[in-house]
């Protein structure tokens, strides 16, 4: 995009300077806006899967409910409880938010289509995923009530642990991409099943993997049934209890921003990100754009989010901690050792 | 002329909020301060072209070491204007390591542009086309395999020590066999009778 700024007569600087944060817009804009379609998805399968209606007032079929939802919230008093610490408060929210944008900045939405291309990008992601943890601590400690603060607690420890075992099948990727660049993972990708697929997700040693990152990611994100954060039979509403209007619809912005992130992740390390599903041309005259691959991998993962959460009930903490530290983890060390053996064996021997 | 403001900006940020670690009347805001720090650390990382430094700087650092930070001190409640209070009396020891801190600061640094080490000979250049990663593990696996196999050795034994000290053997305890319950079928449990009438059941 810089090319084009100075073909339109900027200085280098300036133009990288005003592509970057075209960049930004670009994706933070849209994003914002498909978290507002996506809860709306996300209620919609919902109550299907209850035998429900859902939102269904607001605008044809209910499409304009999370916009009311947000327009509501805005127009809401922001109240600040007394014995709160009122500067880690308020930042609390902004931090989930701004973290939620930031793991963006390196996701490759088509070959090229990707605002840094930096060649760590997995650790960026993993670093600033781990960051996500720092809001809902903050945000329980500094509600100074109880509720909150055991959410707090909760949510560290469980984010903590399956960080864990999510780095190690990240590292599994990682061997066989031979790259932390997310396009070159995509890249790796191509044809990786038997010449026909694209998808690590095809491939026997990486598929339990595969399997275990999506529920890991599920229980990185705090959704059902590891929403144990916001446990509303034990917790009121978790760490948002003393958070209203404009701070409370951030927490809640950041999280779905993060489910999707999530469910990009998955469709970027495992089910070949932009890449169309067969390595066929079956169609020789016209290609599919590949962020609309892309988006329908998204889109799927999204509606496994939604369907587990209106299927699973909720885990307790044991059972929790149990599956992160006594499965996952063995599971995912001892897979790191099978595919590197496997990959001495077959490519660097 | 970006690197230079970006320099300058991260710098000023890691003091200050040095500084504000020490200053800060919270500990969890020290906390707080302490991570906008290990942040901008990794900032000046990614400026010098250390992109993985920066990245593990930021992941270790920032996402577990300072989570625990944080983790005690709101659990603990220290009390820190009891800390506090031996601030006068310890404050030439304090003062006396500083000094020493600073001393060597400038004799290294002294011991540097007089030039006489060389230290950058005593390392192969590494070949710039290879991205930082790729460098390091190379110098890592091959020339301080021994080094690094010694680093690890040393974490495992912290690791085994950390777990002997705090695992203690409880007795009386019910725990969950979670693999029994898993297997547990309706048939091991529900038994389906057909009591006549006023003849009860046995259990």
């Amino acid at each position: 995009m810089t090319e084009t700024f100075i073909s339109w007569g900027m200085d280098a600087d300036w133009a990288w300077g005003v592509a970057t944060v075209a960049g930004i817009l670009l994706i933070a804009l849209p994003l914002m806006l498909a978290v507002a379609m996506i809860i709306y998805a996300d209620r919609k399968i919902w109550a299907a899967i209850a035998l429900r209606r859902g939102p269904n007032v607001v605008g044809p079929f209910g499409l304009l409910q999370s916009f009311a939802d947000g327009l509501k919230v805005f127009l809401q008093e922001t109240i600040i409880p007394t014995g709160a610490n009122r500067g880690l408060f308020l930042i609390a929210p902004i931090i989930t938010f701004t973290v939620a944008l930031m793991a963006w900045a390196v996701i490759p939405f088509n070959s090229g289509a990707v605002l840094a291309d930096i060649n760590v990008g997995l650790l960026y992601i993993l670093a600033i995923s781990s960051l996500g943890v720092y809001g809902v601590v903050l945000s329980g400690w500094a509600s100074n009530s109880k509720y909150p603060f055991f959410s707090a607690m909760r949510a560290a420890a469980q984010m903590i642990s399956y960080e864990v075992s999510i780095g190690f099948i990240l590292v599994g990727v990682v061997l066989y991409a031979d790259s932390f660049n997310l396009n070159e993972i995509i890249k790796a990708q191509q044809g990786h099943g038997l010449g026909i697929v694209n998808a690590f997700g095809f491939n026997l040693l990486l598929f339990p993997l595969a399997v275990i990152f999506l529920i890991a990611s599920l229980a990185e994100t705090a959704r059902a049934p590891f929403d144990l954060t916001e446990a509303e039979s034990e917790l009121v509403a978790g760490y948002q209890t003393e958070y209203s209007s404009m701070s409370f619809a951030l927490f809640w912005l950041g999280e779905y921003a993060n489910v999707l992130l999530m469910a990009t992740l998955n469709a970027v390390l495992f089910w070949g990100g932009w890449l169309p599903p067969l390595n066929i041309d079956l169609i020789p005259w016209f290609d599919i754009p590949g962020i609309i691959w892309l988006f329908a991998k998204i889109l799927f993962f999204f509606f496994i989010f939604s369907w587990v959460k209106a299927t699973v009930p909720r885990y307790r903490y044991d059972q929790l901690m149990r599956l992160g530290w006594k499965i996952f983890l063995p599971i995912s060390l001892i897979w790191i050792f099978l595919i590197s053996g496997w990959l001495m064996l077959t490519r660097y021997s | 002329m970006i690197q230079l403001i970006a320099f300058y900006l991260f710098a000023t940020i890691v003091i200050a909020s040095a500084a504000m670690v020490i200053f800060a009347r919270n500990p969890v805001h020290s906390v707080m301060w302490l991570i906008l720090a290990f942040f901008n650390a990794a900032g000046l990382m990614l400026l010098a072209g250390a992109e993985f430094i920066a990245m593990l700087l930021v992941i270790v650092y920032v996402g577990a070491v300072a989570v625990l930070f944080l983790f005690v001190v709101m659990m603990l409640n220290i009390d820190f204007a009891e800390l506090r209070a031996g601030f006068v009396r310890y404050l030439p020891l304090g003062a006396l390591v500083a000094i020493i801190l600073v001393a060597e600061l400038i004799f290294a640094l002294g011991a540097w542009s007089a030039g006489g080490i060389d230290l950058a000979a005593r390392v192969a250049p590494a070949a710039t086309d290879k991205s930082n990663i790729q460098q390091i593990g190379e110098l890592l696996y091959t020339r301080y395999i021994f080094l690094f196999e010694a680093a690890g050795i040393i974490l495992l034994v912290a690791m085994i020590g950390a777990i002997v000290l705090t695992h203690r053997q409880r007795g009386g305890v019910r725990t969950q066999n979670i693999s029994s319950q898993n297997q547990r079928r309706p048939q091991d449990a529900t038994r389906l009778v057909d009591p006549g009438v006023g003849q009860g059941m046995e259990l």
